[in-house]
């Protein structure tokens, strides 16, 4: 046996080859942490801009940094209450990491965990558009299950809290060209202009399969399903579902309203 | 066996040893990433430049490598290249990586990189099995790309995102084939595609490894 079969020599070449390729890896991970933390906080800005209806696409990184400061304001508000919560700095809070966070989240039973999140945060971001000190438009954040991912998005409502300015996902992993089409600005390009509530303030907003009639007083309450994509369609409609109601921004909604904002 | 030279290692894999169209690897990414023409190019690279320097990395070492532990020694230098790709893709293509998602890291299990360094690396010396990677890589390059030119024109009538051909949804005249952006579609296209190659260049035929035995007796049993 040569020496460099021997044991020794084994276990050298193993530990060299590690430790090398760990100082290598490490080292590139560490370096371009910022870059890529920054590109996840500028991505989820270029979506809100967007859902609001401000831009965001196709504008540069700093072009989004500079109107996300200069249009959107935004606060953590706790989910139980429905009051806004200086606990929390909005720069820095993670609500899914909350989200995970047992001291910061209420695991939700079975029959109210429509949008299978499994676990709800007791405090989350929402983000806001004033003009003269009026709300022109609240964004809030929401996700759920569809067909094989989690779809994290948000939705944008205009001052009056009811009627829809934008809707859509940042991140899923549905299959593309069927429950994908949740990001076909066609598709999104439907939402705006809806009600998501009823007189009695209950969210009635839904997604129906077939089309929706433009001549039933149903319809500003109705948009129309994924062609192809029933389980997805279905997931995004338990997911507004819940966010709408009680156990996600209902109490804060039902705050705002009785402020008169 | 003569020494390759540096043009055979680069041009050979293209078309003449293709690793999808004869060798047969590399078919799951080339499935997943090709539905349309800007993930296919960043996989493209992302895989030639792993292939490449791992190559030239494992052949810088191939002496010091004891054989009982060489598998595992490729496998740390490859791996380490893909998660340094990934996390550079993360910090400056961050939409990019989003839509590759789990395949960039993939390429470490990529059947492409670790058979050029255990076929060819590990006995060559390190700037021809540099270049012997990336000429693999080009040959992947070549069929992804071809692949994603197909799919993405036919399936959703733009070319890079850019539309090429209008769609009837949009007023246009083209119904675009959606199952074309489904991963089976790739299987067909590679199919066809070897067959197209192996009708050009008819040594890449395979000798049937099989041969029925005449039947014994002529007439059918009832």
């Amino acid at each position: 046996m040569s020496t460099k079969e021997s044991t020794t020599r084994t276990l050298m070449v193993a530990l060299a080859v590690s430790l090398v390729s760990s100082v290598f890896v490490a080292g590139a991970a560490v370096s371009l942490k910022p870059v890529q933390i920054e590109n996840r906080q500028l991505d989820k800005q270029r979506s809100i801009l967007s859902i609001a209806g401000l831009g965001g696409d196709g504008m540069s990184g700093r072009e989004v940094k500079d109107l996300f400061a200069s249009r959107i304001k935004a606060r953590v508000v706790d989910l139980e209450t429905g009051e806004y919560t200086d606990a929390h700095d909005p720069a820095v809070f993670d609500p899914l990491k909350a989200a995970r966070d047992p001291k910061l989240s209420d695991a939700l039973a079975g029959e109210e965990d429509i949008a299978l999140i499994k676990r709800r945060e007791r405090f989350t971001t929402v983000y806001m558009v004033e003009k003269d000190g009026k709300l022109e438009s609240l964004i809030l954040p929401i996700r759920g299950y569809g067909l094989w991912s989690t779809l994290h998005g948000f939705m944008a409502v205009k001052g009056d809290l009811n009627t829809v300015v934008g809707m859509g996902f940042y991140q899923h992993a549905e299959t593309p060209g069927l429950g994908g089409e949740v990001d076909n600005p066609n598709w999104k390009g439907l939402w705006p202009g809806k009600q998501l509530f009823d007189e009695q303030g209950k969210p009635v907003i839904r997604i129906v399969k077939g089309g929706v009639d433009p001549a039933s007083p149903e319809a500003k309450h109705q948009v129309d399903a994924l062609a192809g994509a029933t389980l997805t369609s279905n997931g995004v409609d338990r997911l507004i579902q819940f966010w709408l109601g009680e156990q996600g921004f209902g109490p804060y909604l039902a705050t705002l309203r009785s402020k008169g904002v | 066996m003569a020494k390759p030279t540096v043009k055979e290692v680069l041009f050979n894999p293209v078309f003449a040893n293709n690793p999808i169209g004869l060798q047969i690897l590399g078919i799951c990414s080339a499935l997943a990433v090709t539905s349309n023409l800007q993930t296919a190019l960043v996989m493209s690279l992302a895989l030639t430049l792993v292939t490449g320097f791992s190559n030239l990395f494992i052949s810088m070492i191939r002496n010091q490598i004891p054989s009982s532990i060489r598998m595992i020694v490729q496998m740390v230098i490859i791996a380490s290249l893909v998660i340094v790709v990934d996390q550079i893709l993360k910090a400056y293509a961050y939409g990019l990586s989003k839509q590759l998602s789990v395949f960039v890291g993939l390429i470490i299990t990529n059947c492409i990189v670790m058979g050029r360094a255990e076929a060819f690396a590990m006995q060559n010396p390190p700037v021809l099995s540099f270049w012997d990677g990336i000429g693999n890589g080009l040959g992947y390059s070549v069929v992804l790309l071809t692949l994603g030119v197909i799919r993405e024109l036919f399936g959703a009538g733009k070319l890079f995102g850019v539309e090429i051909i209008a769609l009837a949804k949009d007023g246009g005249w083209y119904v675009p084939n959606g199952l074309l952006l489904l991963p089976p579609s790739a299987f067909f296209l590679i199919g066809l595609l070897i067959w197209a190659l192996r009708t050009w260049r008819t040594e890449q035929l395979e000798k049937p490894a099989f041969r029925m035995a005449p039947q014994v007796v002529e007439k059918e049993a009832y």
